[in-house]
């Protein structure tokens, strides 16, 4: 990956044009990424200011300051703010754009205004759900379900449609990469030379393609079902409102997996990096992308056991479920295996990888739990389940969210963090959220029911702490955040290649110029192989500005 | 490793991105784009067509006494006037593709009219329905049995989709005629005209599964 001296006369993608214009109006993949981001991490920090307050209200049992009706319609807005404008679209719409062409040795996406029109969605969507909230908010919680959902006094229209904009938003992106990944790449980038972060990004366009649409339609049908009543959903009218569920789960787990396979790719690029070695059984991590979009889309009535459905069908779907922790199981036996006897360097993106390693196989196992139709009857709609998914999406996602922050940060803004601060805030994060979820599962299992603004005087102990957690976890969240943002203006000067990684994005200036290859590179062999000696962790920190005249200076 | 011509379309692709930064022609990657988006087109109604399938196990004679209200000469025209539409559509590329852009422009404005006359005749369709007291959350529904309200509610759902759609495609037509007469979609780049076909064809397949589905069950 030799650096090309006509770098030096390009300035870097964020002062190639001035202007907030500029921004709005760009098609750069990267400009992009970076619109994401940062509208990401607004809507981000508003939510975890409303599972804040959840929190705060379940500190003691009975009403703090939050009454019922106000309380449902916080949770409400934390899951819809959580998954339909943070978890969903975060690392493929922020770290997808920006580094999916780099990566595949391309200068741009297939479509570029495509993309920024993704965007425009995705504020639209967003503006839509802040404008649910101005206008006193909906209490159906995120998951809208019939009857409730056409019959709440509370404004269902907005959230609705927000959640049908966003969606649309996902399904441009998608295609736009599946495109990008199909034409785009680099003359002898094969498919099995691309990134598994490239592979993963693959695997989830697929599902927000196919699955999509069907929460689309099904969204329109309450619509349809509030303003005309046509009974498609109303018992009272011949409707089946479980048809509903099935319609709404059809899209609704096929995208967890939107959510947590993207992570996964992230984990593949900062377990290889930081272990300096080639991801153990790439095609086999490779091929297990497709087969948790391919098996993932067949579970979704697993959330739906005690709904009410024929016997033969609950075993059906209990055997698929149990049927996709293989692939799972299989990315992390690898990521484990990549590490055996590689040489670790203990950096803020590997010590989130580590976090999302332990986190998400909690989550996983606590999953093929409620999977087993004995013990779901018991489980079902308690404190135990929203334990397991937010294990599994905050562990999941929302951890390498930050993993991919941490990781790509010195190569989107040319600046380095403060890792003592990094560290600190992961320990923050990781003690915190552990603190914060762990005793839910506790209650749970005690029978403590989800999304109830009060509690028995029992349950206090396990509240209390997962209180105390939030507060921990809350401000390991704002040491990270306030961290880069320091770094962005502060920082010192990040090289090209600060980590020693061998994919394609770190032979780019950082930031890079906003085309970053003058020239196509041709692509001679995979992607994890380093070929430099191991370098010491410190040796890389501390390493002087002059031994990377190779295109960093750019001005 | 890519070899031989698909290699050299592929090498062909990126030369166009590295000259017009930004600005990348690659048909192919146009035609999977466009393809891509039709499948979740088909997904959006497949959906309906799923919810109809489920209800027309639960209440089957119930859907053939409503199937029987509706008009079968009417839907038959229909359907032979989309159909043709598809038709003329299909000519307009082949004309654009031998560079006789007049007739190409023609012939779309002939598919545009048969559109319209599709929609003009699913209008009276439905105004008959609604002077009958058949529309949805209407209280005559509540009179009839229940799988008959479900099946008035799945047909003004799909049909009125399907006409939405067939406006959506006018609207695309209309713009691509823009362009031919502008001569920025021209038989070297007809691309733009190629995929607005695809949309129409697609919205007239939809409607030979809505046909059958609601008209001829009885």
């Amino acid at each position: 990956m030799e650096p090309n001296s006509t770098h030096n006369a390009m300035p870097d993608y964020i002062r190639a044009e001035k202007g907030i214009g500029s921004w709005l109006t760009t098609t750069d993949h990267k400009r992009i990424g970076i619109l994401y981001l940062a509208s990401i991490l607004v809507f981000f920090l508003f939510a975890v200011g409303l599972g804040l307050m959840i929190r705060l209200e379940l500190f003691a049992p009975g009403e703090q300051f939050l009454d019922s009706d106000s309380y449902n319609r916080t949770i409400t807005l934390h899951g819809i703010a959580m998954i339909f404008l943070f978890i969903i679209p975060g690392i493929p719409a922020v770290f997808g754009n920006f580094f999916l062409p780099i990566q595949i040795g391309a200068n741009d996406v297939m479509f570029p205004r495509l993309n920024l029109m993704s965007w425009y969605f995705y504020i639209a969507g967003g503006l839509f759900a802040l404008g649910s909230v101005i206008i006193g908010g909906v209490d159906t919680g995120w998951t809208f379900y019939i009857p409730y959902s056409s019959d709440t006094s509370t404004d269902v229209y907005l959230p609705i449609l927000a959640a049908f904009i966003l969606g649309w938003s996902s399904i441009l992106t998608g295609l736009n990469f599946i495109a990008t990944v199909h034409r785009m790449r680099a003359p002898g980038m094969g498919w099995f030379r691309m990134p598994l972060f490239v592979w993963s990004l693959y695997a989830t366009a697929w599902i927000q393609i196919l699955a999509t649409p069907v929460v689309g339609i099904t969204l329109i049908l309450i619509l349809l079902e509030r303003m005309l009543g046509v009974g498609i959903f109303d018992p009272g009218k011949g409707g089946d409102p479980i048809l509903f569920q099935h319609l709404f789960w059809i899209y609704s787990h096929p995208a967890v997996y939107i959510m947590v396979l993207p992570a996964m790719g992230v984990v593949s690029e900062v377990v290889s990096v930081f272990c300096r070695k080639v991801v153990f059984g790439y095609k086999f991590v490779a091929y297990s992308s497709l087969a948790i979009a391919g098996i993932g889309s067949l579970v979704w009535a697993h959330h739906m056991f005690t709904s009410g459905m024929a016997d033969v069908a609950r075993v059906v779907f209990s055997l698929l479920t149990f049927l996709v922790a293989i692939p799972s199981a299989v990315k992390v036996f690898n990521w484990l295996a990549t590490m055996y006897k590689g040489s670790i360097r203990l950096e803020p993106p590997f010590l989130f990888a580590l976090a999302f390693i332990f986190l998400f196989s909690v989550g996983g196992f606590t999953g093929l739990l409620q999977g087993a139709l004995s013990t779901d009857i018991h489980l079902h709609d308690t404190a135990f389940i929203v334990a397991h998914f937010h294990y599994t999406m905050l562990g999941g996602g929302g951890v390498m969210f930050f993993a991919a922050l941490y990781h790509w940060f010195p190569k989107m803004f040319g600046r380095m963090y403060n890792r003592a601060s990094a560290v600190t805030g992961w320990i923050l994060f990781f003690v915190g959220f552990n603190c914060l979820y762990f005793p839910l599962f506790v209650a749970g299992l005690f029978g403590m029911p989800r999304r109830y603004a009060d509690y028995l005087p029992e349950y206090t102990v396990y509240h209390r702490i997962s209180t105390i957690g939030s507060w921990i976890m809350v401000a390991g969240i704002l040491l990270l955040v306030g961290n880069l943002i320091h770094g962005l203006f502060r920082g010192r000067k990040a090289k090209s290649n600060p980590w020693g990684g061998a994919t394609l994005e770190w032979s780019t200036p950082s930031p890079p110029p906003t085309h970053q290859f003058p020239e196509i590179p041709e692509i001679t062999g995979g992607p994890y192989e380093y070929q430099d000696e191991v370098e010491n962790a410190d040796e890389v920190e501390d390493a002087d500005e002059v031994e990377d005249a190779d295109g960093v200076e750019n001005e | 490793m890519p070899t031989g011509s698909k290699m050299s379309e592929k090498q062909t692709a990126h030369m166009d991105n590295h000259h017009v930064p930004g600005v990348v022609y690659d048909p192919v990657a146009i035609k999977i784009g466009m393809w891509l988006f039709l499948f979740t087109e088909l997904l959006l109604f497949g959906t309906l067509f799923i919810v109809y399938g489920v209800y027309l196990h639960d209440f089957n004679w119930q859907f053939r006494l409503g199937s029987a209200s509706l008009s079968i000469p009417i839907g038959t025209v229909n359907t032979v006037i989309l159909l043709t539409s598809s038709l003329t559509m299909a000519l307009s590329i082949a004309a654009l593709q031998r560079s006789r852009k007049g007739r190409s422009i023609g012939l779309m404005w002939i598919t545009i009219l048969f559109a319209v006359a599709f929609l003009v005749i699913k209008t009276f369709e439905w105004s008959a329905k609604f002077a009958h007291g058949i529309y949805p959350g209407s209280d005559h529904l509540l009179e009839l049995t229940k799988g008959e309200n479900v099946f008035y509610g799945l047909y003004f759902t799909m049909t009125g989709l399907h006409a939405l759609h067939v406006i959506i495609g006018i609207g695309l037509i209309l713009f691509a005629m823009k362009r031919v007469s502008g001569e920025r979609t021209t038989p070297e780049r007809p691309l733009l005209l190629e995929n607005t076909g695809l949309y129409w064809h697609l919205v007239d397949l939809i409607w030979i599964y809505l046909f059958p589905l609601f008209y001829l069950i009885s």
